[in-house]
């Protein structure tokens, strides 16, 4: 069944055509990887599916549903969480407390409920600590809970960013570049996590220049140039089509 | 020196007993004070401390918006105005209209609060300086107004402004009488400090619990990255919205006060300057920060006071005449303040643990 799917989507920024005709579907369960050269659309592409930017023309249906114009917010409540090629953390809230953002989404306690000090509202709060808490031991940074997000290092920041995101309790899972700048062995270890996000039920939607672990992780990927899909399949097969070699390294075709 | 101080209050804090009797002596204190004031400098000063509690309330409010939510309001005398506005339109002889407290507080909050929807609903799109031109603006639309609404209807009486407002009673006892209560006779002012010391309490707490809740930390997100805050599912419109409507709230509710306290309102209370003043109470005592902005708030609606009863017979007593008018010493003075604590406390003179921990990092990196 499919999870997302995205039909025909075009965007254009003044004359530049940044995505043409893309279409792509996600099963539930499936880590999809979205592979391109520098400005082929990728972050332009997602930021499409998560309601950032308003496609020119086509259609994004999320669970059956169309998610179009709907505003990033949305979006997140509706169940698609992200991570930024540029960390976004909130860099001067503690690692907890980015977390404890990431359960927004899926609590509500208001105003008058804080000013009163309601039940209702202190036991939320209480759930809201220990589910930050376990998201933390979950990504496997729960001993720098209280540091505050910019002092940690670049790999546990993106381990962080994951954990924000899965606290909104995503059905899919958008990562932007999420091994750029990692060392062989933190590479090692994201892949293991995001094989273990896979295995507890969330799809994943995975942005990556890391050609090896792309090929490791993947069911499936999708090559984007110059703002088109030229190439969908499994890895093994994507890494020997003549139009993917000459994106990545030019020339002619044969 | 900082560290002492540190473990110093770790130590109490961590005594309940020690922490216990602190709350004890520090409610004895606030207690006497009045009595205390009004026996030695004069009752002028009781006064003076019920309108340093009066900025104390409307520097916290403005703290939800400037400090929590890291929107820059430089209009924010509006909402101020407006509570006092409706206190006085709703309880004076203006229309013959003389509502009892515990109706017109409620509906003078909740006016505020819709002005302040009003204000934020058009300039949710605008970021920093954009937003403080605006807000600034917004603030002298509402003050250029109550000067006018004088005709074709008369409304707000105009520059001349309203008069003879009713202080607040309760079953029929005006609290700016003197009252005798166990053999003790409080005045106006001595009973207006006491209310206003509870409301000021009572708006501590709230400010403090706004802050630790899930709303102040969509606050905080919001302040730090607005559109990492949407995708984390932060309705950023909305949260900012009740930012705006809050710290209006509480402005309005210190406006209403004013106008009881004072028996008259007019529009020139209610200028730029004193939008700024309110600002400088935040920021010099610790934006973000629920007791440095109080410190701020009780420090710069007392210190010029002081001043003010000072300067003139210093002068005289060593120069023999008074040369510096204490008014333009008082801007003199503040001037120089603010440039001070600006060099050495950048983050102000209580500054919130998180953002001493920013400024601190940002002199770092430079």
């Amino acid at each position: 069944m499919a999870l997302l799917n995205l039909r025909e989507i075009n965007k254009k920024f003044g004359g530049i055509h940044a995505l043409n005709n893309v279409s792509l579907t996600i099963g539930a369960g499936e880590i999809y990887g979205l592979i391109g050269p520098n400005g082929a659309g990728k972050t332009t592409l997602f930021n499409v599916i998560t309601g950032v930017y308003l496609p020119s023309s086509g259609d994004v249906e999320f669970n059956g549903r169309s998610i179009i114009g709907r505003k990033p917010y949305q979006v997140a409540m509706t169940g698609i969480a992200r991570t930024f090629q540029n960390i976004r953390l909130f860099q001067n809230m503690t690692v907890l407390e980015n977390v404890m953002i990431g359960t927004h989404a899926k609590t509500s306690a208001g105003p008058f409920g804080a000013i009163f000090n309601t039940k209702s509202t202190r036991s939320e709060e209480r759930l809201i600590r220990s589910q930050s808490r376990d998201w933390l031991d979950y990504v496997g940074i729960s001993s720098q809970t209280d540091y505050l997000a910019k002092n940690l290092s670049y790999g546990d920041q993106r381990r962080l960013e994951i954990a924000r995101a899965l606290a909104t309790r995503p059905k899919l899972l958008a990562l932007d570049e999420p091994a750029a700048g990692m060392n062989a062995t933190e590479t090692d270890e994201l892949k293991l996590l995001i094989q273990r996000i896979r295995t507890d039920g969330v799809s994943i939607l995975l942005i990556e220049h890391d050609v090896k672990l792309i090929m490791n992780l993947c069911d499936r990927v999708a090559v984007l140039d110059y703002g088109q899909k030229i190439a969908e399949d499994i890895p093994s097969l994507v890494r020997q089509d003549p139009k993917v070699i000459q994106a990545y390294l030019g020339g002619d075709l044969p | 020196m900082r560290l002492i101080a540190q473990r110093l209050v770790k130590k109490i804090t961590s005594n309940k007993r020690a922490l216990l009797l602190g709350y004890v002596l520090l409610f004895v204190a606030l207690a006497v004070l009045p009595f205390l004031l009004s026996n030695t400098v004069g009752r002028t000063w009781v006064r003076i401390l019920d309108f340093a509690l009066i900025y104390a309330m409307l520097a916290l409010g403005l703290n939800i918006v400037v400090g929590f939510a890291g929107l820059l309001d430089l209009g924010y005398i509006a909402f101020y105005a407006v509570g006092a506005y409706t206190w006085a339109l709703l309880a004076s002889p203006q229309f013959g209209l003389h509502l009892p407290f515990w109706v017109i507080l409620p509906i003078g909050a909740g006016v505020a609060a819709l002005f302040g929807v009003l204000l934020g609903a058009p300039t949710l799109r605008l970021r920093g300086d954009y937003l403080a031109i605006v807000t600034l603006g917004f603030g002298e639309i509402i003050r250029i107004f109550l000067n006018n609404l004088d005709h074709p209807v008369n409304v707000t009486n105009g520059p001349i402004g309203i008069n003879k407002i009713d202080p607040i009673s309760i079953g029929g006892a005006d609290l700016t009488r003197t009252h005798e209560w166990l053999g003790i006779s409080f005045s106006g002012v001595h009973i207006y400090y006491y209310l206003l010391l509870a409301l000021l309490i009572f708006t501590i707490v709230m400010c403090v619990r706004l802050e630790n809740s899930r709303i102040g930390r969509a606050w905080l997100a919001i302040r730090e990255d607005e559109l990492a805050a949407q995708a984390m599912g932060i309705n950023t419109r909305n949260i900012k919205l009740l930012a705006f409507a809050l710290g209006a709230t509480f402005g309005g509710v210190a406006g209403g006060l004013f106008a009881s306290l004072q028996g008259f309102v007019s529009p020139e209370s209610f200028g730029l300057l004193e939008s700024i003043m309110v600002l400088c109470m935040v920021v010099l005592g610790g934006m973000g920060h629920v007791y440095g902005v109080l410190l701020g708030a009780l420090l710069l609606s007392v210190l010029p006071e002081i001043l003010r009863s000072t300067a003139s017979p210093i002068q005289q007593a060593v120069f023999g005449d008074v040369y510096i008018d204490p008014e333009a010493l008082r801007m003199l003075l503040f001037g120089l303040a603010l440039i001070v604590v600006m060099l050495v406390r950048p983050a102000g003179l209580w500054p919130a643990p998180r953002r001493r921990a920013m400024l601190d990092q940002d002199v770092g990196r430079d």
